[in-house]
Parts: C-alpha cells; structure tokens; sequence
C-alpha cells in the first residue's frame, strides 16, 4: 500500500524534460504553481490544462504512473473540497440537516479540487524528471548566492538529497514494522481518532529507531569516504546551460504571458 | 612495505548507566599487533563484541587509540594532519548496505568519494566507469539503488571505494545481512580486487566460508588476537574454535570428526574438493 | 492442528499494466508437530507465501484452511485469527519498542484482550522459555546483545501461543554464536510446545538438520515438496540452476560418486557423513 506512493519519485527514461536543466524545472515548477493563483475563471484552467497536458506529453511518464501520487493526498483533497462545498456562504442549491450546498460553494470546491490536483501533478512532473541528486544540485546552484550572507546551501542541498533517497527504505521499512506489529494483533484500522494514534507508538518508536540507527551508518560512512562539507569538492555532473534549456525558458515566458493575458482578452470578447 | 602497522594497540571507553554516570571501563581493544603488506587479503574472524569492528575503525582513522599506535601507509593515525590521506588510503565498507549509499544513481554514488576528494569532473567519470565495470555494476549505473538486490548495493559500494583509488580496502561484515547469492557476488568482487587490482583486502567477517580465500587469518575473542596464520593453519585448531564458539567450513568439520573416529586425515582441510581428494588418496 | 493450502495465487499490482505474480498456484499441508524447512532464492515468492498464512496478506486466489475453517472467507475475523498463527519476521528485533524487555512481550497478549495477570504470566513464561535471565525483565531491549534482542522478540510471538510458529529467516545478520543459540532454541520449542513450525531459511545445512519436510520455491511457483533427504539427493543439478545448492556434506557425496566410489547420494547432516565415509573406506 505504502508502495504506491509516487510523489518524490524518480522515472528512469529518456525524454526532453529529463534532459532539461533542474534550475530551468525548478522555474518552471514555480512558474507553474504561481499561475495556478493567477486566474479565476474557466479560461485560465484551459490554458493551464494545455501546458500541463503537453507537459505530460513531453515527460513520457506514464500517465497512470502520475495520477498514483493522487492516492497518497486523496484524504486531503476530500477535506479541500468538503469544507469548500459547505462553507461557502450564497445561492441555496441543496439543504439538509445543518448543512447547505451553495452554487458557489460547488464553484469554489471544484475549482479549489482541480487547482490542487494541479499543483501535485505539476510538482511531480519535476520529480519525476528529474533525480533527486540533479534536483538538489540544481537548488544548490540556483540559490548558491545566498551562502554569501552565510546560508549553508550546500548542506541544505546535502540534506535534502540524503531524505529524499531515504523515502523508499523508510516506506518499507514501515510496511514491514506495521506488519509485524500487526502478527502480534497490534490495531492501526479501528476506533477513534485518539485510540488511534495512541496505537501508533509501536511503530513509530520503532521507526524513529530505524531512522537514527541509519542516520548515525550513513554519516559514518560519509565521513570513511573524505565527506568534509562543500568547500574542496568538485562535481561529477556540473550544471552548464544548453540552447534547449534556454527554449525552456522562453516558452515559461510566453506561458506565463498568456495565463495572464488570455482569461483578460477571452472575458472582453465575452463582455461585448 | 607494510601497509597497515600497528603496535600495542588498545583501545578503552567508558561504560554509562542511564544517566550517563560513568560505570566503569570497557576495554575493547588490548596489546593488538598487527603487520599487513601491500597486497595481502587478511580476514578477521571473531564474535560480535570481539573488537573486530572497533579495530577496523582504527584503519580508516574514525577511532583513535588509546595505547599504542597504528599506522597506516606509514603514517600514524593520531596525527590529525593524516586524516584525510589516511582515509583516501583506505577506504571502508560496512554491513548495512542500505545505510552506506548516498547517490540516488548508482553512477552518482560512486562518484561521491572522488567529489569529496576534488578530483576534475572528467576524471570522476573515468574512475566510475572503471570501478563499475570491477564490481561487474557497470550495466546498472543508471539505476535507483533502491531498486537493486543486496549482492548488487555492496557491489555499489565497494565501487564506490575503488573509485577513491585507495590502496587498501576494510570491509566490516559486507555479507552478514546476504543471502547466499549476494555473498558470493560480493566475495568474487572483493578477490577480483585483491588479484586483479592488486588493493589489500582486510575482510571482516564470520561466515568460515569466506575465509578461506585470504592469505593470512586473525582471529579475535574479547578485545585481543588469539590466533593468527593461513586458513588451514587456522581451521586445524578445530578445537580451540569450537572453545570461543567459532564454527569451521563443514568440510573441515566433517573431516575432523573422522579424524577423532581414527582416519589419518591431513590437517586443514578446507573445501568439498580437497576432502574428496585426501578421502580418495586413503582408498 | 492443521494448516491446508489450496492452489493459492498472489499478485502485485492485481489488474494494472504493471501486474507480476508472486505466488504462483501453491498447494501444501502442514500437519501436527511437523518441522517444515521452507527454502528459495530472494525474490521467490516465500515471504509473500507465509504472511498468507495468518492473513496480514488477503489472498487473492484459493483457499487456505486453518482447522476445517477457511480463513479466506469475506467473513472470517482476520484479526482475531492473525495470533494462532505465530509470525516472526526477519529482524524482528526491530519490532521492539517498550521501555523493558517484559513490557515489550506483553504486548502481544494484551491484545488479545487477557487479563493483566495472564498476561504477565504468559509473557513470563515465554520469556523463560527463549532464556531470558530475570534481571535483564526489567532492562531496556535496545541494551541488550544481537542475540537477545531477537529472543525477546521471538517471545513477544511466544507469548499468544500461537498453534503454528512460522521463522522468517531468523538467523539473519547474527553471528555463529547467535545463530547456534537461536536454532537450538527452535528445536526446544518444537520439541516442548510440539507445535509445527516453519522455518524459512537460506542454509541448507540448518534444513539439512532440522527439517523433517522441506519446500522449495523458485518463482513464486513450490517446485519440491518432499523430505530434505529426497529433495538433496534427487535435486541436485535443479537447486543449483534455481542459485540454490545443496548441504556441503551432499555436495561431497557427489564429488565422491563422480570419482566412482559407492556413497550414499542421500547424506546430508556431518553425523551421516561421518558413517558413510567409515562405511566407504571399511
């Protein structure tokens, strides 16, 4: 079950978006996430579906692979929309018991549903596309001028790649803890919300253990391998800009143009 | 030359109860001498709690002795000025080979050490393409090591020690959480190194089996060496073995309980082949 | 007791494109105070196999029937049934998670629903029962040695007397000394409860002897299912291409057959190597 999270995870195969540089992903992503912020109405979401769907295209991620990461947040978009459709004061469409369902409140629960599941097939294009090792270099290179004002940027790159290779063992590792604890009838499924975290501790001590046990191994063996943090250190993939990172950014440009242009001209022609 | 040299080596620490009072003095290492030359494949054969872990540290200096002195390509390992050369010169595996990978690609990986030690980008890729291709990993060099077998991360990681060009080589129980197709892979791995790539390989482990390719065995039981010679000097002292509760290969079992019923059996026998061999020379 | 599985099947990712079976139509029968060594490569399909056994895996296709019931049925309380089926998986030490070693085994039973004094005296007795002293009840598990933080958790799967014992490898990553403890307290186990148990293991010596039956999976298919004696002796050359071998003293018999002298193909322990080698220069 725990497998089948894919958010953060990496798809090995040959495609544009592979090659592109991660500081040109990094943009686009926050170009992306912004834009979703920038309009209001339905000609916005054709635009933005259009770049994503390309997206997606140019990935060649399979398209079910990307839509699994949505199982991990389903819970969380149910809650989005379920307190939009309720608590948006406005035009009646349905009422029962203490709770109505406005016409507005079914726009903004749609909107907000869609706008989510945006934003996490958006992220995870990235991810997917790009290793976690290129990802933190590319953050590293990308805000390198604030470890003049003392911010250690490379340590935070560091930390950030160690996590996110860490996220598949410590999604087995759970898997296998909860079973375990589960063949000594441990409980994780039934009862109320306190009941039920209080039932987590047999395999969240567990767990946090784990996770220090490997934490202490690794930097050992970081250190055994002459790791002395980032000055001194060379790269075995050096970011260089190429003319395809360049496109990238000039097609970020004109998408970003557009979302804001589009929805304004689209509304004119409507209006008159 | 002796490429790991130590002399009166001990090594002491302090026992803590829960509030972190001490309680008294654990001695892990005691009187450890040692002499391994270039090029040699050493084993260490001892229980968990024997100080073969503890002594191994010493090699890539990551402890520092108490008594005594190790060196290590000559230099002594107190001096903190060696400690990065020290390092480079001997590189180190460990058990776990979900807690020694740092790459999130198997080439990345290996190309961390050389980072670190500041080699030029295009020479990074010719160490890991060559130490790949050693450990027989080169295929897989795009991978997730997530998505790999045991056998194949200790590979991994052992590239990603060769990588660093050292001169010798420590592994701390690389196979103790293998099954047995991952413990062979790496054991053909370590000795390719050993004979082809001439680095000293100081293996640490307690599987008897993979002792038997090393040219010179050290036996540790509470801190000290017991016993020290070739493998089959080693595996005569049936005995003695059984007496700390160390096992011998089955076949040297095997021949030693014929030996105790009356059949004139040499001493040592190691594999399978050799005791059919030596059973036949009796018929 | 008995334990009948039926044509049992077990895919990942059931109906998807990216679907693989790991459990391949597997049938077998565990019978009263039997010792069943279950061998196969990693990747074989075992450990899916026995976490079917107390339902932490729905199966998927077949049956399994657990004393005439059949523990697949939509309606069957999986819950209740997982502690009759005792699991011990690999590393179970790192199930550990209570303050003492004696709270720790506690859990198990109180689970269960007992009383507090059945369930301290069953903690009690499994705790004396894998040789834990009594002053280390009251020790953090994480004090104590490799060896002994396995004990303890072997006895947090003792303590709900479970009907069947199932070992998922369970000398993984210990040394000789731990290893020979743990096996000896297996046998003692089996020997005082006469419950069966399964032991899932990567030696063939340890199968060699302690087994009484032994399966091997390749594939997620139960290739043998027949004493270790047969399976050694008949098998040798298929083990191998499965990259699994067969006990050191077998493969000497072999070597010594192949030289043309007269040795049982069947030996497989260091005692009946022993004879057959007296017998054969007699």
């Amino acid at each position: 079950m725990l497998r089948d999270i894919t958010l953060g995870q990496y798809y090995q195969t040959e495609s544009v978006l592979h090659r592109l540089d991660p500081r040109v992903k990094l943009m686009g992503t926050l170009v992306f996430l912004i834009s979703l912020f920038l309009f209001q109405n339905f000609t916005g979401y054709i635009v933005a579906t259009l770049f994503l769907v390309s997206m997606i295209a140019l990935s060649r991620v399979p398209v079910s692979f990307m839509f699994k990461g949505l199982k991990a947040v389903i819970i969380l978009l149910m809650i989005t929309v379920l307190i939009n459709l309720f608590a948006t004061p406005g035009e009646t469409v349905v009422s029962f018991w203490k709770l109505t369902i406005t016409k507005e409140g079914i726009y903004t629960a749609l909107f907000m549903m869609f706008r989510l599941i945006y934003l996490i097939i958006g992220s995870s294009i990235m991810t997917l596309t790009t290793t976690p090792g290129n990802l933190t270099d590319g953050m590293e290179k990308a805000l390198s001028p604030l470890s003049h004002i003392r911010v250690p940027v490379h340590e935070i790159a560091m930390m950030m790649s160690i996590a996110l290779s860490f996220i598949p063992i410590l999604l087995d590792e759970t898997d296998k803890i909860m079973k375990a604890q589960m063949a000594r009838g441990a409980d994780f499924e039934s009862g109320n919300i306190f009941r039920r975290v209080k039932n987590m501790v047999p395999l969240l001590v567990p767990l946090f253990i784990s996770a220090f046990r490997r934490a202490n191994d690794l930097a050992l063996a970081m250190e055994a391998r002459c790791y002395r943090g980032g000055s001194g250190r060379t790269k075995m993939k050096p970011l260089k800009y190429h003319l395809r990172d360049l496109a990238g950014y000039v097609i970020l440009a004109v998408y970003l143009a557009a979302i804001i242009v589009v929805p304004r001209v689209v509304d004119k022609i409507f209006v008159q | 030359m002796a490429i790991i040299k130590a002399k009166n080596l001990g090594y002491e620490y302090f026992r803590r109860d829960k509030e972190g009072a001490v309680e008294g003095i654990v001695k892990a290492l005691d009187d450890i001498n040692l002499n391994i030359k270039q090029g040699d494949f050493v084993a260490i054969l001892g229980h968990n709690g024997s100080g073969k872990s503890t002594l191994a540290k010493h090699m890539n200096a990551i402890l520092y002795p108490s008594e005594g002195t190790i060196w290590v390509d000559g230099k002594d390992t107190q001096d903190a000025g060696n400690m990065w050369d020290i390092r480079q010169t001997t590189g180190m595996v460990f058990q776990n080979p979900d807690n020694q990978i740092i790459g999130t690609v198997v080439e990345e990986d290996v190309g961390f050490g050389p980072e670190n030690m500041g080699v030029e980008t295009k020479e990074i890729w010719e160490r890991v393409k060559e130490s790949l291709k050693i450990v027989g990993m080169y295929s897989y060099r795009k991978n997730a090591p997530s998505k790999l077998s045991g056998g194949q991360k200790q590979r991994v990681a052992i590239a990603g020690v060769v990588a660093m060009h050292p001169k010798c080589i420590v592994l701390d129980e690389p196979t103790a959480m293998l099954d047995p197709v991952g413990r062979r892979e790496v054991i053909r791995a370590v000795r390719a190194l050993n004979d082809v790539e001439n680095i000293t390989v100081i293996l640490i482990t307690h599987y008897m089996e993979e002792v038997i390719y090393a040219n010179k065995v050290y036996v540790m039981d509470r801190g000290n060496i017991v016993m020290e010679g070739t493998p089959r000097e080693v595996f005569s002292h049936v005995e003695e073995l059984a007496k700390i509760r160390l096992s011998v290969p089955q076949a040297t079992k095997l021949a030693y309980e014929l030996k105790k019923a009356g059949v004139p059996l040499p001493d040592g026998i190691l594999s399978a082949e050799e005791f059919t061999e030596a059973l036949c020379r009796l018929l | 007791m008995s334990l009948i599985v039926n044509h049992v099947s077990y895919y990942y990712n059931r109906n998807t494109a990216m679907q693989s079976k790991a459990v391949d139509d597997v049938s077998f029968v565990v019978q009263d105070g039997e010792f069943i060594g279950l061998i196969g490569q990693t990747g074989s399909g075992k450990s899916t196999l026995v976490q079917h056994l107390n339902g932490l895996i729905k199966t998927q296709e077949g049956q399994i029937c657990f004393n005439g019931e059949d523990i697949t049925d939509s309606d069957f309380d999986l819950r209740a049934f997982r502690s009759r089926v005792g699991l011990v998986f690999q590393y179970p030490e790192h199930q550990l998670f209570e303050e003492d070693v004696f709270s720790d085994v506690c859990f198990g039973p109180r689970n269960l629903g007992l009383t507090k004094s059945e369930v301290e005296l069953r903690a009690y007795e499994a705790l004396k029962q894998v040789g834990i002293a009594d002053e280390s009840f009251y020790q953090s598990p994480f004090d104590l040695s490799g060896g002994e933080k396995r004990r303890v958790a072997i006895a947090g799967v003792l303590a709900m007397k479970p009907e069947v014992l199932i070992l998922d490898e369970p000398t993984a990553g210990l040394d000789p000394r731990g290893r020979d403890e743990i096996l000896s307290l297996i046998r003692k186990l089996h020997d005082q409860n006469n419950i069966p148990i399964i032991l899932v293991s990567h030696s063939m010596d340890d199968v060699a002897e302690y087994a009484v039956s032994l399966l091997v999976m390749h594939d997620g298919k139960l290739v043998y299912d027949d004493s270790p004696r047969n399976v050694f002796a008949e098998h040798r050359t298929e083990l191998e291409e499965m990259g699994l071998s067969v006990p050191e003293v077998n493969k000497i018999m072999h070597l010594l057959r192949e030289k043309g002298i007269p040795a049982p193909a069947d030996a497989i322990t260091i005692k009946e190597g022993v004879e057959a080698c007296l017998e054969i220069l007699r």
